[in-house]
C-alpha cells in the first residue's frame, strides 16, 4: 500500500491503495465520488472519462499512483458554484442529451475537454472528439446537439430530434 | 489485476535500475498494458512508469533535419506539436481516441509492436530509428514480427528520430469496433527513395512492401502501383476481414496514401 495525494475538484484529497488500484476505483470507493462511472472498464466506452491535469483520460485505464500529486476533476465539480448545472450540463438537460444517464458524466466530462480547446466546433469535429464515448440510447444526435448548444452555436440546422 | 508495486523514476538511470527488478515491467501510457493487466495476462511484481521522465518527454528539431520524440510523448502532444512533419501529426491524431491520445506514448506503442498499431507503420515507413538506454536501432532491424522487437529485457526506447521526408501520407482503414488499423498504409517520399510500411495486415506484423517502393521511387503515383499486389496467404485472417481482403486492401490504401501525400 502507497500513500496517494492529488486535487480533486478543487480540494485536496489523499489515501492509501495498492499499487493496482484504478483511478476510477479510488475515485469511487475510496471518495465516494460515483458520478464517474465504469461502463466497459476496458476503455472502450468513456463513461469514466475525468480531468487529469486538465486533460481527459479514461480512469478505468488509469492507475490511482500515476495521478499522485495531479489535479483531477470530475462530474461532482462540474455545477456552478451556486449549485445549479454548469452551461454543458444545462444544455444535455435541454436538448435530450441522455436517456438512462449511465454514459452522461463521462459525455459532459469529454464535451468540456473539447470546448477548452476547441471553443467553436463543427458538427464534424463534435462527432469525432466524442469516438471514445459511447451512448445506447440517444443515437448521439441530441448528444451533439447539446455540446453544439453548449458552445453558443444555433442548433437549428442539425438533424434529428 | 494481480497486485503490483508502483515505482515513478525521475530519471532514465533510475527506471533502468528499478527495471532491474525481478519481473518488472516498464509502463509507458497503459493504454494497452492496463487492460492486458486487467485480463491478468501478464503479472509483473514491479511497474515502472516512464512518465514521470522529463528527458524523455516532448518534441525538437535535431541537428540532421530529423524530428526528435521523447520516448514518453503521449499522442496528442505529437498531434499538436509534431507539425515539422506533418504527415506523422496526423497518424498520431487518428490513434485511438482524444483520451487514448491523452496517455498513450510513442515509446509504449513501439515497445509493444501491436500487428495493428498505427506508430509501427509511421516508424518503419520513416526510416525511424529508435533510441535506447543502451543504443540506437534502425526501424529496419526494430521490427521483429508481431508483438516481438529488438528490445532487450529492461531496455527503454528514450527516444524516436524521424527523419522528416519530402512528403507522406499515413491511410488507415479502421476496424469498426477496436478503431485499431484494419490495414493501415504509411507512405513517405524521400530524396533516395518511397518507403512504403503496412500495419494491421501480415501474421509477422508490420512490414514493408519493397515492389510499391520500387515502382514508385520510379513514378510516384498512385497509377505505379496499378497490376502490383499482395498475396494473402500469410496475412491475419479473422472475423473482421480474411487474408485475401486484407491483401486487396493494402493495394487500396497504398493508392490513397500515394495521392493523398503532401
Amino acid at each position: 500500500m502507497a500513500q496517494v495525494s492529488m486535487t480533486v475538484n478543487g480540494k485536496a484529497a489523499s489515501g492509501e491503495v495498492e499499487g493496482r488500484t484504478l483511478l476510477s476505483s479510488f475515485l469511487r470507493d475510496q471518495l465516494k465520488l460515483t458520478g464517474t462511472h465504469v461502463g466497459c472498464d476496458t476503455s472502450q466506452c468513456g463513461a469514466c472519462v475525468v480531468h487529469v491535469d486538465g486533460v481527459a483520460v479514461k480512469s478505468c485505464t488509469m492507475l490511482a499512483a500515476e495521478a499522485d500529486g495531479a489535479e483531477v476533476a470530475t462530474i461532482e465539480g462540474q455545477a456552478n458554484a451556486d449549485g445549479s448545472l454548469n452551461v454543458i450540463q444545462q444544455a444535455f438537460q435541454d436538448h435530450h442529451g441522455l436517456q438512462c444517464g449511465f454514459c452522461t458524466p463521462g459525455m459532459v466530462m469529454s464535451a468540456a475537454a473539447l470546448l477548452k480547446d476547441n471553443p467553436k466546433p463543427s458538427e464534424t469535429e463534435v462527432r469525432e472528439y466524442l469516438e471514445g464515448n459511447i451512448c445506447r440510447c440517444t443515437g448521439y444526435h441530441n448528444i451533439i446537439k447539446a455540446i453544439m448548444a453548449a458552445s453558443g452555436q444555433d442548433v437549428g440546422a442539425i438533424a434529428a430530434e | 489485476m494481480y497486485n503490483f508495486d508502483f515505482e515513478k523514476p525521475g530519471t532514465v538511470a533510475d527506471a533502468v535500475a528499478a527495471l532491474g527488478a525481478d519481473e518488472a515491467q516498464a509502463l509507458g501510457g497503459g493504454q494497452t498494458l492496463i487492460p492486458t493487466l486487467k485480463q491478468r495476462l501478464a503479472s509483473p511484481t514491479v511497474l515502472v512508469s516512464l512518465k514521470g521522465i522529463a528527458e524523455m518527454q516532448g518534441i525538437c528539431a535535431g541537428d540532421d533535419g530529423a524530428l526528435c520524440i521523447g520516448g514518453a510523448t503521449n499522442h496528442a502532444t505529437v498531434a499538436a506539436e509534431g507539425g515539422a512533419y506533418p504527415a506523422l501529426a496526423a497518424t498520431a491524431a487518428h490513434i485511438g481516441d482524444p483520451a487514448v491520445r491523452n496517455r498513450g506514448t510513442i515509446g509504449g506503442s513501439l515497445a509493444n509492436n501491436d500487428p495493428s498499431a498505427c506508430y509501427p507503420a509511421a516508424a518503419l515507413g520513416s526510416g525511424a530509428t529508435i533510441v535506447t538506454n543502451t543504443r540506437q536501432i534502425a526501424a529496419d532491424d526494430y521490427f521483429q514480427g508481431m508483438f516481438t522487437t529488438a528490445l532487450e529485457e529492461g531496455e527503454i526506447i528514450t527516444e524516436v528520430r524521424f527523419p522528416v521526408p519530402e512528403k507522406a501520407n499515413y491511410q488507415k482503414f479502421v476496424q469498426p469496433a477496436s478503431r485499431f488499423a484494419l490495414v493501415g498504409v504509411f507512405v513517405a517520399k524521400y530524396a533516395d527513395g518511397v518507403r512504403v510500411a503496412i500495419t494491421g495486415a501480415s501474421n509477422d506484423g508490420v512490414f514493408r512492401w519493397a515492389e510499391a517502393e520500387a515502382a514508385l521511387s520510379a513514378n510516384f503515383a498512385p497509377d505505379a502501383l496499378d497490376g502490383l499486389s499482395l498475396s494473402g496467404d500469410d496475412m491475419i485472417s479473422d472475423l473482421h476481414g480474411t487474408g485475401a481482403y486484407r491483401a486487396h486492401l493494402c493495394g487500396v490504401m497504398t493508392k490513397r496514401a500515394v495521392a493523398a501525400a503532401a
